[in-house]
Order: structure tokens, then sequence, then C-alpha cells
């Protein structure tokens, strides 16, 4: 806590005892340089393919778990200063940050195995590779789950989605750790240790939501049941992730046990409603998405695409 | 060369942590290596913490900045694997950090197997950094930053900073 005289004539700074080592972080201007430089996240890092492995696949790859944490990332940052309380907006944006995190890693790591998906800017443009795929790929070129497009709707049902999203992820991402790919496996490795955290937090919410009172049941289960027919999508195995991925049809039986584990616990049944279909048997890994994607992207992407020669 | 690079290790050695200024980039176990090569430049490895840590620029910056009051030219880059767990905090980065009223990690759990499912709250070895007192309990598993969970002391009632394990 702060020292009640600190600063007063009578005990100058440079005597106190109770100097913090924060207070270099008020004079020294060199400590404020957040945001005003661009780095390489993966530099030094050696990004070259495995040998079996297609370039083209392994980026594909990459922008289909990149983009579902940079999707689910932005819905959640949506919570900012709109959260239930003070505790659980600053949860949701941790969160939001560890997938941002990954979301960067995973572009950028896209980029560098087949440079050819970054978008074409404006020559002498400053915008970094992962910032390009992020900010000036169009609604179909997008590969993410529908699961993580879809609007937040009430905490009851943004805590149903990332109870489901998170098993699943952290399922996925135990696996990766074994990727042939280094980058991959590295990602993985890290992602597991912030998946826990993710998917322990949306488990005790969904249990304290399905316990609490009548009205916070009520919209919890409301809120499964809306996120439920997205849910069978995840373990649809595309031919890329089955080639060079994990294989989501692989995870489905483990994923299951996790979530019947928090069922059970919360007096919940498992809901029955049917998978949403796909339009012409695409989903979201083909590029087909709902109308709220293109909303989320007009409002994220604005910005750098009025200004593709912008400096931050 | 020798000489050389002792002194840009002493140097890197003391650079700080923007977001835990406690603690030098080496007690938070993220420097990996430091190296020079035959032109005299330096290159310093250092591993990020979490994934989307907005620290690992500042941190470059500092390392750059540092090595370049002393008119060394240096480069920094990232080493991914194996990843960074807080098991790597120095003991005297423990010390720091309970210095300055944060309470230090305990042992990171090794994942075998399946990483298990925790609904009730974390059982940690947690007591108050301020007065001591192990009749504490979690606010929240998220803090003021992504490697902080808040913690609430029922002695003082004082809250604080819990540096969580990963
Ligand atoms: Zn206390």
């Amino acid at each position: 806590m702060t020292n009640p005289s600190h600063n007063t004539d009578a005990n100058p700074v440079a005597h106190d005892p109770h100097d913090s080592v924060y207070d270099g972080l008020l004079v020294n201007d060199a400590h404020w340089a957040f945001g005003t430089d661009f780095e390489d996240p993966l530099a030094g890092v050696d990004t070259t393919v495995p040998e079996g492995m297609e370039p083209g696949d392994l980026a594909a790859y990459c922008l289909m778990l990149g983009d579902d944490a940079l999707i689910l990332s932005h819905r959640l940052s949506e919570w900012c200063s709109s959260a239930p309380d003070l505790e659980e907006d600053i949860a949701l944006a941790n969160i939001a940050l560890d997938l941002l995190g990954q979301a960067r890693l995973l572009l950028a790591r896209a980029a560098a195995a087949d440079p050819s998906v970054v978008p074409a800017l404006p020559e002498g443009s400053p915008v970094p590779a992962e910032d390009a795929l992020a900010y000036f790929r169009s609604c179909q070129e997008f590969r993410n789950l529908r699961l993580v497009e879809a609007p937040n709707g009430d905490f009851a049902e943004t805590i149903s989605r990332l109870l489901v999203f998170a098993t699943y992820r952290l399922a996925l991402f135990e696996r990766l750790t074994q990727s042939p790919d280094a980058v991959l496996a590295a990602v993985a490795a890290k992602g597991v240790k912030e998946l826990t955290y993710h998917r322990d937090f949306a488990g005790r919410w969904f249990l304290t939501l399905a316990q609490g009172t009548e009205e916070s049941r009520r919209r919890l289960l409301a809120g499964l049941a809306t996120v439920w027919p997205l849910r069978a999508e995840l373990f649809a195995s595309h031919e890329v992730e089955a080639r060079i991925g994990v294989d989501p049809a692989s995870i489905a039986a483990d994923v299951d046990v996790v979530l019947e584990q928090v069922f059970a616990v919360s007096g919940v049944e498992r809901p029955t409603a049917r998978a949403l279909a796909g339009v012409e048997g695409q989903t979201g890994r083909d590029g087909m998405h709902s109308e709220a994607l293109s909303r989320l992207l007009a409002e994220m992407q604005v910005v750098a695409r009025e200004h593709p020669m912008g400096v931050w | 060369m020798a000489a050389l690079l002792d002194r840009a290790r002493e140097l890197v050695a003391t650079v700080t942590d923007p977001e835990l200024p406690m603690l030098t980039l080496e007690d938070l176990g993220v420097l990996r290596d430091v190296s020079v090569d035959e032109n005299g430049t330096v290159t310093v490895a250092i591993t990020p913490t979490y994934s989307g840590c907005p620290a690992m620029a500042t941190m470059r910056d500092d390392i750059v900045r540092t090595l370049k009051e002393a008119g060394l030219e240096a480069t920094v880059r990232l080493t991914l694997s194996p990843a960074w767990t807080t098991d790597w905090i120095s003991e005297r980065g423990r010390t720091a950090l309970a210095e300055h009223g944060i309470s230090p990690p305990g042992r990171a759990t090794p994942v075998a197997g399946p990483v298990a499912l925790t609904l009730s709250p974390l059982r940690r070895a947690v007591h108050c950094p301020q007065c001591g007192s192990v009749d504490v309990e979690v606010t929240s598993e998220f803090g003021s930053t992504a490697c902080k969970a808040l913690y609430r002391c029922l002695t003082c009632l004082e809250p604080f900073d819990h540096v969580k394990e990963i």
C-alpha cells in the first residue's frame, strides 16, 4: 500500500524507505513503448516447413486454428466494461488476450509457411503479415468454426460457448504438442497451460449459474441450447486437418467426457438439439460463415482497412 | 571476445521485467541465451511467458537499449521451446516478489496424461504477503496482468496478487 507521506517535503522521495520499484515507470518514458514498433512474433524462430508437409496445407491449418482464436478473442473483448462485475470483466479480457496471442503466432506461422496466403497490400505498406491476414481478408477467407463467430448473447451463453470451445481446444492442443512442425508444437505447449485456466473458469461459472438462482439456471440452459447446434461442426474433419493436423474426430470422445463431467456436477441434461447444417455441405472451415462474422469483421477491420499505409 | 561476452551477459542481467520491475529477466527465467559473433554483435534469446504477453516487445526494446547505451549492437530472437514455466523464476526472484507484496508461485504441476478439470478453487499454499496469514481466498484466477491471480487476505483484509503457476 502507498505510504501516505510519500512525496511530501518532510519525506523526500529519494530517502523514502517505501520507494517502489514502479517509480521508474513514471520517469522513464522509454518504458512507455508499447505498440510503437512492430516486431516479428517469430523472430529468430526456425520456420522451415517439415518434410512431408505441404506448405499450403500447413498455412491453411494454421489459419483454421488462428482464426478460431482471433474471432473468439474479439467476441470476448466485446465484454470489456460490460461484464457482470469487475473480476469477470478482467477474466474475460485476460482470456481474450491469451487467445489473441495464440492467433498472432498462428497467423504469423501461416504466413511464414506459405507467403501466398497473405493478402497483397500497397507497395511499401508497413502492415506485418499476421496483421494483413487479420485485417485484410474477407469473410469467406476466414477458416474459423461458426461456433466462435456467433454473437455473445448474455453472460450465461458466453460461458456455455467458452466451456465448449476451451474443452475442445485444450484436447486438440494436448495432441498438437506432438506435431511434426516444431512451431505448432511450441504454440500448443504454451496454449495448453493457458487453456487449462480458461476451461476451469468456464466450468466453474457453468456450475455456479446452474446451481445459482432459478433465473441464472434458466439463462444457462437457454444459452447452452443456443450454443449446442454449433458443437458438431467442431468434430467434423476437414481434409487439411485430417492430413496434417489433429483430426478433430479423434478428440470428440475426450471432449464429451469432460463436458459430461461438468453437466453431471451441474445437474444439467446434455442437450439434444440437432446440429446446425452446413450450406451445400460447407461450414466455417470451408469459409462458409453466418452473417454475424461479416458484422464482426466490419468492426474489427475498418480502421486498418482505411489506413493500409498507417503506422501505429 | 570472452570479456565482451561477460560484459554483455552482465548488462542483460540488469534488465527488468516491465510488468514486474522487481524481477530481472534473468530472475523471471525468460532469458535463454546471450552470445557474441565475430563482429561483436550480441544476440539475446528470450522466451515468452504467455502467448499474448504484451511485455515481450518492451523486454526486447529494453535489452537492445541497455546494450546500446553501453556501445553494443544487439538483436533479440525468440525461443519458443521448451515453453516457459513459473518454475524458472529464481529463488532471488521469488524473494523479490514477496518483498514487494506479490505472492510468488508454487510449483507448477507437471502435466502427465490429459489435463484434469478443476471445478473447485485451486488449492495452493498461499500466504498473505502483507501480514503472513494463511487465511486467504482467491477472488479471481485472472488479475491485473496475464500472469497473476487476485487474492484477498481474510485476516488483514488486503487484496494481493499471486503469480499463478503455469
Ligand atoms: Zn494479510
